[in-house]
């Protein structure tokens, strides 16, 4: 046999186009309808619930207690997973969470850099930059750099940066610190300045007026 | 494995993409896919951890390329077929039906105990926890080295941990093991520990972040006393 060609240096792979890759999960879904593993009103339901009912709301009610209530914060700080039931908070990719917490020496921020693990039950489901290549190879190695140009959150080199990388099935988030001028603000006034990203570790809280 | 998907510490992947106002879904098939994970694991199809060694084994280029969810349908899919539940020739031949017929409906069946069942499971989760009845050999305050050896199958020590010395932090328990969950040997539960790295000693006092520190969790045979 005689050819021209050289055979490419990997396996080739072809990639799916949206229209493939749709296609492909039809088959599946109605293949797994047919045997009772799954129903279309199961997959709308779940996708209603990280869609309307789950997602970093929950996770703002219980920063924002944390900073109303000394001994809830404590109770926060020992066991994350008991104090979010308190508020009815919790589920699947939540059964142990950490809550950590940024002082004036130390910034936290989370990652996975193995996969995509990450508190469901305070944050819902993660954002694509989070499950995605460039953010876990580069937050462990160049954490101030990732946070400065990427987020744009400036932390000074007198601040130590504390990277979470959620490696087994703790499942860790951030309790920033409670933003200057707040003093008055009832709870859920201050739930409305806590964001996703102040959680993750990527941004701060907002600040009163800016809600 | 050494696979692609231990990401910590590669280079040349870019800047971070953030997506202004990012929905929770970007098209219908990603809630399908989504519900597959509850679905085929309350039957029995797969663990946690074989469902993570299943997306580890994707082609690296695939894996770094392709969307997130197409991730989770590869796994799911390379576990049905192998559990005998979905035949490999009836899937490929019902794609090219759906590619050519991508309005069809989908089969109608109703099953409202089943839409309970996974409302209360997420509700519910499940915890990886498990009681052991072994002691710790470890406690906070210790320093310990990551083996760096390279275990083949499916295991939780990132390589840019592997040979690294740090301080344990928090001690967790015992939860299930996934370098034996995953790899079919049952759950053998292991004492859990948050490890502390300074950046200096993953990276090297030049390449090192001033001022940093990455926690890690490992399991307890991935660790010795340093």
């Amino acid at each position: 046999m005689t050819t021209t060609e050289s055979p490419l240096p990997v396996p080739a792979v072809a990639l799916r186009s949206e229209e493939e890759i749709a296609a492909r999960v039809k088959a599946l879904e109605a293949i797994m309808i047919e045997k009772g593993i799954m129903t279309t009103e199961a997959v709308d339901r779940l996708a209603g619930i990280y869609e309307n009912e789950v997602g970093p709301h929950l996770g703002a009610k219980v920063i924002a207690k944390a900073w109303t209530d000394p001994e809830f914060r404590e109770r926060l700080l020992a066991d994350g997973t008991a104090a979010c039931e308190e508020l009815g908070i919790g589920g699947m990719q939540g059964e142990d969470m950490t809550a950590v917490e940024n002082t004036d020496t130390v910034h936290n921020v989370i990652t996975c850099t193995l996969c995509s693990c990450y508190p469901w039950p305070v944050l819902g489901l993660p954002p694509n930059w989070y499950k995605a290549p460039a953010y876990r190879s580069r937050i462990v190695r160049e954490p101030r750099k990732v946070l400065r140009e990427d987020f744009g959150l400036d932390i000074p080199e007198s601040v130590e940066i504390r990277v979470w990388d959620s490696s087994a099935e703790l499942r860790y988030f951030v309790l920033p610190r409670r933003p200057e001028g707040t003093e008055d603000l009832p709870e859920d006034q201050l739930a409305e300045l806590v964001t996703r990203d102040s959680m993750i570790g990527v941004g701060r809280p907002l600040h009163p007026g800016a809600a | 494995m050494n696979g692609v998907h231990d990401l910590g510490g590669t280079d040349g992947l870019g800047p971070v993409q953030v997506e202004d106002r990012e929905p929770v879904w970007h098209s219908d098939w990603e809630k399908a896919a989504f519900a597959m994970f509850p679905a085929n694991f309350l039957k029995g199809h797969f663990n946690l951890d074989e469902f993570r060694h299943g997306i580890e084994q994707m082609h690296p280029a695939e894996y770094l390329l392709s969307p997130y969810y197409e991730h989770w349908i590869h796994t799911v899919e390379d576990h049905v077929v192998a559990a005998g539940v979905v035949d490999a020739e009836e899937l490929e031949a019902r794609t090219q039906h759906y590619l050519k017929n991508p309005d069809e409906p989908l089969p109608d069946r109703r099953d409202p105990e089943q839409v309970a069942l996974f409302e209360q499971v997420m509700r519910a989760g499940g915890s990886a926890r498990r009681e052991s009845g072994r002691d710790p050999r470890f406690a906070i305050g210790d320093r310990v080295r990551v083996a760096d050896d390279s275990p083949l199958g499916h295991t939780r020590r990132a390589r840019y941990v592997r040979g690294k010395t740090g301080v344990i932090d928090l001690a967790h328990g015992t939860f299930i093991y996934p370098d034996s969950a995953a790899n079919g040997l049952g759950e053998d539960p292991q004492h859990v520990y948050t490890v502390r790295f300074d950046a200096a000693q993953l990276w090297g006092e030049e390449a090192a972040d001033p001022n940093a520190t990455v926690t890690f969790d490992v399991w307890e045979p991935y660790i010795e006393k340093a």
